[in-house]
């Protein structure tokens, strides 16, 4: 992937002014004329950084830094691609986020709720872990990392099998799982005291007793999961 | 050192393997340390000099090699805990044994390295090859002593520090008193003390309540190289916040915030990417501070927050490639920097094997390359350039012929002698400025 010189050499000369003159919200008065070609280059770059963002978050474990960097250049990039008709003048840059968010949820909720929740993934993936926590760690209770495994089940979905990650919204995906047997009493260390959090998405249940039968098939479930990975070795 | 001597290629110690992904000096410079991709250390020692080898001055020579970490599975996550050293730290030496801090994405360890050079002989209840002897035929006592034997050096772990990081370690720094160290991740810097490795202090966590709204993660840390209260973060956002320890026990609210103010004829949609901090280091007199970005490399006077007091250019004929750059991925290297010993000169590496010292008193600034093609043993280093247009000289280089594979993204600079280590791939080059 890496080559010697540098691709696309030509569009790239195509791209720079574009590109220089993106400050469109800092100075209305260029957004006319500089729209036409921004967009089409946008639009490329748009995909590209979807892109981007699928394939880090396909990743076992994505890099955090390089997915927040994306992400933000992903809103950037939505946020200029609006038509200039609809974008109200901006006094100031501090106005400048939030009308980007507006442009984001009126042109295009899907993602804006796919990254949204991709992100939240993120944290309920992390949460699965059974870490003893740092000795001052008691953060506030909402900041709970309440292992959720249906985050689980909506990785697993975006992987090859699925095609454009943004096509219908994450929403879709969740429709026919039952997540009642995933939920996160049975996960969480029962030091942390955990209660399901405000942010719990569709399909996140409150937690019914768990009988033994429940229990006996969740646990097969486990096992079954984890015949597919390699042999558990001696212990971490 | 003046930017415009040349450096001798002193020793190029090709690795075969692996990606050489730390390079750390010990204080007193006789020793450095390299990890790697395999999660390996590879250390190097500096011959003594001998009156009867003049030419053969200071060599750094393999002095120990051992796995200090393996890949591991992470079962409960279904994912594989990569066994890359991301950093390696020094503690200062006390006795005659070295010690040194390693970590991979989510596991510190304290190594010990020392010398064996003698070793028992004679014991009574074992035998030469160690089996035990049977006590009845034993009738007489004897004192074991101490033979030479050759030279022996063993690392053996001392310390594992686990279980204390939910997302990537990034920066190990250790701390003035010695006595503790901290670990950062993307979202939280925790403090150990070396003694204790099955707790450790959150002293820095920005973790937002609800994921949705994570915007910016920490990239670097560091502790002050005098004062053991205070310690700087860099983040993806192109901030540095210095706190304070006594200020209270979580240091989510800085003592100081030290950020530049964007220039609007340089905005772009790449604009956050490349002023997120790869790396931040104090200087060696606590003054200052250093970090690098895509573009740059900028010093920070400690009293002065609102702007860097310089800023050096390290590849600005970049800044018409960004788009490339994002696609193929390179817009996201983390380029590390290094002080010269008396801060005079800062040091950080570009493409195509490129790295670059810039002088702070004299302004000047050159370019070397590490290669085998163009290094021989003893020969000169020729400073480099890179051609942005128009005609290229016959020296010169050409943006569009720079190869973006070859990266150096780690060095390090002797703390008192000039003399630096530059870590191409999987090839480690230490030059050195003429011998007189």
């Amino acid at each position: 992937m890496l080559s010697k010189g540098l691709k696309r050499k030509r569009e790239e000369e195509e791209e720079k002014e574009p590109l220089a003159v993106d400050a469109w919200w800092l100075d209305p008065g260029h957004a006319a004329v500089a729209q036409a070609p921004q967009a089409v280059a946008s639009s490329s770059l748009f995909d590209l950084s979807v892109l981007k963002l699928h394939h880090s978050l396909q990743q076992s474990e994505p890099d955090l830094r390089h997915l927040v960097l994306v992400v933000n250049t992903l809103r950037r990039i939505q946020a200029s691609m609006a038509p200039a008709a609809a974008l109200p003048p901006v006094p100031s840059p501090p106005a400048a986020p939030s009308v980007a968010d507006n442009l984001l949820a009126s042109s295009d909720a899907a993602l804006s709720a796919s990254m949204a929740s991709l992100l939240e993934d993120l944290s309920h993936i992390e949460g699965l872990s059974q870490a003893p926590q740092p000795l001052a760690d008691e953060g506030p209770p909402g900041r709970s990392i309440g292992g959720a495994a249906p985050s689980l089940g909506a990785l697993d979905l975006l992987g090859p099998a699925t095609g454009c990650l943004l096509d219908d919204g994450l929403e879709g995906l969740f429709e026919d799982i039952d997540t009642s047997m995933y939920d996160n009493e049975l996960w969480a260390p029962a030091s942390e005291g955990l209660k399901p959090g405000p942010e719990d998405g569709p399909g996140k249940e409150e937690a019914p007793e768990l009988d033994e039968a429940e229990l006996d098939y969740l646990m097969d479930v486990l096992v079954g999961t984890q015949a597919l990975e390699r042999p558990p070795g001696p212990g971490r | 050192l003046k930017c415009t001597e040349k450096y001798i290629y002193y020793l190029s110690f090709q690795s075969k393997s692996d990606i050489i992904s730390t390079v750390e000096f010990n204080h007193t410079g006789e020793l450095l340390a390299t990890g790697d991709k395999g999660g390996r250390v590879v250390i190097f020692q500096r011959e003594q000099e001998s009156k009867n080898q003049v030419h053969r001055r200071g060599e750094y020579n393999v002095y120990s090699t051992f796995q200090s970490h393996e890949p591991e599975f992470d079962y409960l996550k279904s994912l594989e805990i990569e066994e890359k050293i991301n950093k390696i730290r020094w503690l200062p030496q006390q006795n005659a044994a070295y010690f040194l801090l390693s970590t991979n994405d989510k596991t510190v360890k304290l190594w010990k390295v020392s010398e064996r050079d003698k070793r028992p002989e004679g014991y009574n209840l074992k035998d030469e090859e160690g089996r035990l002897r049977d006590p009845a035929t034993i009738t007489t006592l004897r004192v074991p002593v101490l033979r030479p034997m050759d030279l022996m050096v063993e690392a053996t772990p001392r310390r594992v520090f686990a279980n204390a990081h939910t997302y990537h370690i990034n920066s190990i720094s250790v701390n003035s008193d010695y006595e503790t160290y901290m670990s950062a991740d993307d979202l939280r810097i925790n403090l150990w003390n070396f003694e204790i490795t099955n707790q450790s202090f959150n002293i820095v966590d920005i973790k937002p309540t609800n994921m949705e709204e994570l915007t910016e993660v920490i990239t670097a840390a560091e502790f002050h190289p005098h004062h053991c209260n205070t310690f700087v973060y860099s983040s993806s956002k192109g901030t540095i916040r210095l706190c304070d320890m006594r200020a209270s026990a979580l240091c989510d609210r800085h003592t100081k915030f030290f950020e530049e103010p964007e220039d609007p004829s340089n905005r772009s949609f790449f604009s956050e990417i490349i002023s997120s901090i790869s790396d931040v280091k104090f200087s060696h007199s606590g003054r200052y501070i250093m970090t690098r970005d895509y573009l740059t490399v900028k010093v920070w006077d400690l009293n002065m927050e609102n702007r860097p007091i310089e800023t050096y250019q390290v590849h600005d004929y970049l800044r018409s490639k960004l788009c490339s750059l994002y696609e193929n991925d390179c817009i996201f290297d983390k380029f590390e920097c290094v002080w010269n010993g008396s801060d005079s000169v800062i040091m950080t590496g570009s493409y195509n094997n490129f790295f670059r010292m810039f002088d702070r008193n004299t302004k000047r600034d050159v370019t070397l390359e590490a290669s085998r093609e163009n290094s021989k043993p003893r020969a000169i280093l020729k400073p480099r350039k890179v051609c942005v247009g128009g005609k290229r000289r016959k020296d010169e280089i050409s943006v569009d012929s720079l190869d973006f594979s070859k990266k150096i993204l780690h060095t390090a600079w002797h703390p008192s002698e000039n003399i630096i280590a530059v870590a191409a791939t999987n090839n480690l080059y230490i030059f050195q400025d003429k011998v007189n």
